[in-house]
């Protein structure tokens, strides 16, 4: 696994299979710590205990062979780790005891047969205990920048080291706000538990905006990447979202978020950048369109939710899913439908204004209504939020495709330059070059 | 006349204080708690986790604002404080959502470490 990225999230081939292969080890690795976290309240432990056991089966399962329930062996003799640590000195000064009897199971050997009568775990399944996991990661106790980060951790099981890199962070930095906020959760005693209906309104949000975190992390530069893998973490995004969606089937929000991933999974990454609208539909994965589509239209039927039930409008999410799958539906239709983009972009900034959604607007609106209507639309962003709009890439880019677009290819070009010096992405700034270049070559 | 006993001091781990340090810290907290039972004087005593543990909750038109880490305004001034014993920090954050400082300043929510019970110092359950 590169360390720039955290998995291959290319569609197509063998990077795909070998990044679901991955992404299930991770489950049964997150699934596992949410259960032995959720127990104690203590992540730390947890992490400590299931390291232990996963070193231990290095060790035995080759001689032993491999147990026939691997899952329940790892969870058996990581909590007899985590109790034989809580009957240490230091927990017994340090914290309470009156989580034991969660632990408190017979000790048993991890060699005796699971699907034997008493053993530890009955039925075929384990609890899943991942989505109050994930809330305990996006409690608002926990601070907003480290959110995400903490799930795709615990949830997933990524080092502290492939993280930053993902976010482009300092590897100690990021070990050591990882730590603070699993203390944090242990010493303040974050619930392990989904709330009630009462709680769940205000929580599921930000649980929701650290998954969307992983569809919206800024590509991480290194010297030696030259910016060429984008969004490294689509498909743990997509894996995250269909948990929180599968696990309270009825809020559409969570489903919409899910559309959204598989989306813009469904495009490959990599390569040099082109634009949405000049990609080859060809290159598009038609299974992960069909799975946005899918959890659309489950989103759809759902009531609007617990959130506000006096509005009957679509929330964010789904909003930003559907901008997608009518992008997505150009495959099939041969050109973009600008009419319906222009509807749900208008929602959208009704619902959840970003300057970056009021920006596609303006540039939808110049398809609809001629680069003119664009720019005035622009010209009225750039008045009410001057110096955010000063600072802001995509505002100039919109700028200079409408003002081409107009037959102003000199003043274009001005804004060009500018979005060049302004993009982050090395890929971006080829692109935009190369523009500039057949921009000025034309007009000379 | 009651009066509460505010302590402010510098926070330390375990390791930055030393095991030597750490046990004479102890020591001196016991006989104090003792004394001040053999005297009759001591209603209650907490020790509490270091701030990294703590969130600041305010209560404004009617939103409840759940932030992480401790309180920092130094416009505001420590002006009392409410113990209550229950599960979890969301318990914690409902009752103190519901305290009338919530609107008018902010509530700290700091787990407790220790507690005296008849003078003597016991971990927090």
């Amino acid at each position: 696994m590169g360390a720039e990225r955290l998995t291959s999230t290319d569609s197509a081939g063998d990077g795909g299979a070998r990044a679901a292969a991955e992404l299930a080890a991770r489950a049964s690795y997150g699934r596992l710590l949410a259960i032995l976290a959720s127990g104690t309240g203590d992540v730390l432990l947890a992490e400590d205990a299931l390291a232990d056991a996963f070193e231990e089966a290095l060790r035995r399962w080759p001689a032993d062979g491999v147990p026939q329930r691997p899952e329940a062996w790892l969870l058996t003799v990581a909590r007899n780790r985590q109790r034989d640590e809580w009957k240490s000195a230091r927990h017994r000064l340090s914290a309470s005891l009156d989580v034991l009897p969660e632990l408190a199971m017979p000790v048993s050997s991890p060699f005796a047969a699971p699907d034997s009568p008493g053993a530890d775990f009955p039925g075929a399944d384990f609890p899943d205990r991942r989505l109050p996991l994930m809330l305990v990661c996006a409690h608002p106790a926990i601070a907003e920048d480290v959110r995400t980060p903490l799930m795709l951790q615990t949830v997933l099981g990524f080092e502290a080291a492939q993280i930053a890199a993902a976010f482009a962070v300092p590897p100690a930095a990021m070990a050591q706000r990882l730590v603070r906020a699993k203390r944090r959760i242990r010493d303040a005693r974050i619930p392990f538990a989904v709330p009630g209906p009462e709680i769940l309104p205000e929580r599921l949000p930000p649980v929701l905006e650290a998954v969307y975190g992983c569809l919206a992390i800024p590509t991480a530069e290194t010297p030696d990447d030259g910016g060429a893998s984008p969004r490294p973490t689509l498909a743990e995004g997509l894996f995250l979202a269909e948990l929180v969606a599968g696990s309270l089937e009825t809020e559409p929000e969570a489903w919409g978020l899910a559309a959204l991933a598989a989306f813009l999974l469904s495009r490959p990454s990599g390569g040099a950048y082109v634009p949405l609208e000049e990609q080859d539909t060809d290159a598009w994965n038609p299974v992960m369109i069909g799975r946005g589509e899918e959890y659309l239209r489950r989103a759809s039927a759902l009531p609007s939710g617990s959130r506000t039930a006096a509005s009957r409008t679509p929330g964010r999410f789904q909003l930003e899913a559907a901008i997608q799958a009518v992008h997505a539906n150009r495959a099939r239709r041969g050109g973009t439908d600008w009419p319906a983009l222009g509807t749900l972009y208008a929602a959208l900034n009704r619902v959840a204004p970003t300057l970056g959604s009021q920006i596609a607007e303006a540039v939808v609106l110049g398809r609809l209504d001629g680069p003119l209507a664009g720019l005035r639309r622009l010209d009225e962003l750039a008045a009410a939020r001057r110096s955010d709009c000063e600072r802001f890439q995509p505002y100039f880019a919109a700028r200079a495709e409408l003002l081409a677009s107009a037959d102003e290819p000199l003043e274009a070009a001005e804004y060009l330059r500018t979005a060049i010096s302004l993009s982050t992405e090395q890929r971006v700034r080829e692109y935009l070059r190369a523009k500039l270049h057949s921009m000025t070559e034309s007009a000379s | 006349m009651r009066y509460t006993l505010l302590m402010h001091y510098q926070e330390m781990s375990p390791e930055e204080l030393g095991p030597e340090v750490l046990e004479q810290g102890e020591a001196a907290m016991n006989s104090y708690a003792a004394t001040l039972q053999q005297a009759g004087v001591l209603l209650g005593a907490e020790v509490l986790q270091p701030s990294h543990a703590s969130t600041t909750i305010t209560h404004r038109d009617g939103k409840l604002r759940i932030q992480d880490g401790p309180f920092a305004d130094t416009k505001e001034q420590l002006g009392g404080y409410f113990l209550i014993d229950v599960p979890d920090l969301d318990a914690a954050i409902q009752w103190a959502g519901q305290a009338p400082g919530a609107m008018w300043g902010s509530v700290e929510v700091r787990p407790g470490a220790t507690h005296t019970v008849d003078g003597a110092w016991v971990p927090n359950a």
